[in-house]
């Protein structure tokens, strides 16, 4: 059992990647693998800054919901094929990153959730008001991928299954950037300024440059998140932006484990797959998922991923 | 004339932020169900003057309640989670907001409660410059007084003596042979409580329903960022002045209403990170 874990955590590229290859079928329909996917790229977007670098941020719905929106004005006002689509929306959400984390991370400790939350309503109504290119309230509908051809296959998004393959690729890609972030000084810089800040300042390392580095990273892969969204749906809501969104990133790194490599991913799915469940026979999903999250606050609070871990740690020190 | 709708809706700020700040300044926990109370408050508000028909009397029950749900919260939800970190109450209360909304949903259903003015404080009154709706002078005199009454019982009773100590340094306060939990309980009672009466004032002026605690405790938070965290001259004057800067822009530039306050914020934070009244380096 050891040794496994040891293995998946080793190779924990190659293990996410192979799981998620199987994964639309254990899940009862492909939408619902799709959505688990996004959402724990959204949630492991959001974990590089809260789980590693210690930064509670309430305003990431800001960077999902810009990588939506470009995304999906991109496609329906300009007319650009999707792949530029994306990469408009990942560049605009780290350019959002960029101006927001400049203002936010001014502040410290819960300062920050109150500031992101605010700078992200600012989005929110920016978005809501812009009513010509975003749709305003009804959101923006009609984010439409044309099939076409790589290497003489031809992709049709309507194909959920096709439709998975393509996002997992792009999802493939943002994990083994964080993954190589994590590994890299910087991920120990982070992990670092999230024990003490102080003394990370006192080695000599420009704090407030990482912090914002990261939180634009972070924004860029939440942003990316955004775009695929955009592209699965085909519709843009303008809940996306709104700071419950946020919310649903901070619960799902909690219940899989904030500061955790897989934590985000066992979080979406624990999640969206119990919203699944929960809403079949009854309509009041947020009374459960909030009690939920209160008992995994109260007792336990590293999360699903996280107290798996705890566990095998204490029988390794027990063997000893 | 527009900067008095914006005292009275700044108000109605003032309250909400002096709730967060009493709580924050004390337990260091900032309480993101405060819209949720501010909803419930209300929400019972609405609901126990259709029952009693006297606005008054509800005025004085619905604080009783919504502190009650506060002093339970604080007891046995808050407290497990102190010595644990600064985020985890924030989490916990994050969760309870959750569950607070969908309480009122199961009760009072989704499309929420006619809001009534009580018919005493209905029509408008010349106030020497034009005439202003009478209930909205009532807002401003009520919250006046509440925050009178507040600033009375911190500054000039025993107990304020107490919670002013407290936040200063607990420690010290526990050696002298205070009982702090029991203080902390009662704060959190009082802000709660504060956010109830808050929501059972605002509600005439707005629509009642399950969701309008949400935007409001966005804006609460810009308030508590402009006046400072921890100050609660910080949060009456920054409430003030978010509530005029709001009615102002909504006359000038109806659409940009919601924006301007969170401009306000980030202004300050560029020129004052520490807000308005806060001392700098309080929350490191």
């Amino acid at each position: 059992m050891q040794a496994i874990f040891q293995l998946i955590a080793t190779h924990r590229v190659l293990a996410t990647t192979l799981f998620l290859m199987v994964f639309p079928w254990l899940m009862p329909y492909e939408a619902l693998a799709i959505n688990i996917l996004i959402f724990g790229l959204f949630a492991m977007g959001f974990n590089l800054l809260f789980g590693y670098m210690g930064l509670l941020s309430f305003g990431h719905a800001a960077f999902l919901g810009m990588g939506s929106y470009i995304t999906g004005i991109s496609i329906v006002s300009y007319g650009m094929p999707w792949g530029a689509a994306i990469l408009f929306g990942v560049i605009a959400a780290a350019f959002g990153g960029l101006v927001i984390g400049f203002l936010a991370i001014r502040t410290r400790g819960i300062y920050f959730s109150m500031v992101t939350l605010a700078l992200g309503q600012i989005v929110y109504y920016g978005f809501y008001k812009a009513e010509k290119l975003t749709g305003g309230e009804n959101g923006l509908r009609g984010v439409k991928v044309d099939p076409f051809n790589i290497l003489g296959f031809k992709v049709d998004f309507l194909n959920p299954l096709v439709k998975y393959y393509i996002i997992l690729f792009f999802v493939v890609i943002a994990i083994w950037l964080v993954s190589r972030i994590l590994k890299s000084p910087l991920g120990s810089v982070m992990e670092a300024i999230r024990e003490n800040e102080k003394r990370v300042l006192a080695c000599g390392y420009n704090v407030a440059q990482t912090k914002l580095l990261v939180f634009i990273l972070s924004a860029a892969i939440c942003g990316l998140a955004g775009s695929l969204r955009a592209l699965h749906l085909s519709i843009v809501p303008i809940d996306s932006l709104h700071y419950l969104q946020s919310g649903q990133a901070v619960m799902m790194s909690i219940l899989g484990g904030m500061g955790t490599f897989f934590g985000p991913f066992i979080g979406a799915t624990v999640m969206l797959y119990l919203e699944d469940v929960v809403t079949s026979f009854t309509k009041h999903w947020m009374a459960v998922v909030g009690l939920i999250f209160m008992f995994f606050v109260l007792f336990f609070p590293k999360g699903v991923w996280g107290s798996i871990l705890e566990r095998l740690g204490s029988q390794k020190g027990s063997s000893k | 004339m527009q900067l008095l709708t914006g005292v009275a809706l700044g108000s109605i700020y003032a309250l909400l932020a002096l709730g967060l700040c009493l709580i924050f300044g004390m337990l260091g926990v900032v309480n993101f169900a405060h819209g949720a109370f501010f909803m419930v408050g209300a929400f019972l508000g609405v609901y126990f003057l259709g029952l009693t028909g006297n606005f008054f009397f509800s005025l004085l029950l619905v604080p009783i309640v919504t502190g009650g749900i506060g002093l339970v919260t604080e007891r046995f939800l808050i407290r497990p989670l102190y010595g644990r970190g600064i985020d985890y109450p924030l989490l916990l209360t994050f969760g309870l907001s959750y569950v607070l909304i969908e309480v009122m949903r199961v009760t009072f259903g989704i499309e929420g409660l006619p809001s009534i003015t009580p018919d005493s404080l209905k029509g408008s009154m010349n106030v020497g410059i034009g005439y202003f709706p009478k209930y909205r002078i009532f807002l401003i005199v009520m919250t006046a007084l509440i925050i009178l009454g507040i600033w009375f019982f911190i500054q000039k009773t025993r107990y304020g003596l107490i919670i002013k100590a407290g936040s200063r340094d607990p420690e010290i306060v526990k050696v002298l042979g205070v009982d702090v939990a029991k203080v902390w309980l009662l704060v959190f009672g009082i802000g709660t409580a504060i956010a109830g009466l808050s929501g059972i004032l605002a509600s005439p002026t707005r629509s009642v329903n399950p969701e309008m605690g949400i935007p409001i405790l966005a804006e609460s938070f810009v308030v508590t960022v402009v006046g400072g965290m921890g100050s609660p001259i910080g949060a009456v004057v920054a409430g003030l002045l978010v509530g005029v800067v709001y009615s102002l822009t909504s006359l000038f530039a109806p659409a940009l209403a919601e924006l301007s306050i969170f401009v306000l914020m980030a202004v300050v934070l560029l020129i004052r990170p520490q807000g308005l009244f806060g001392k700098s380096g309080f929350m490191s």
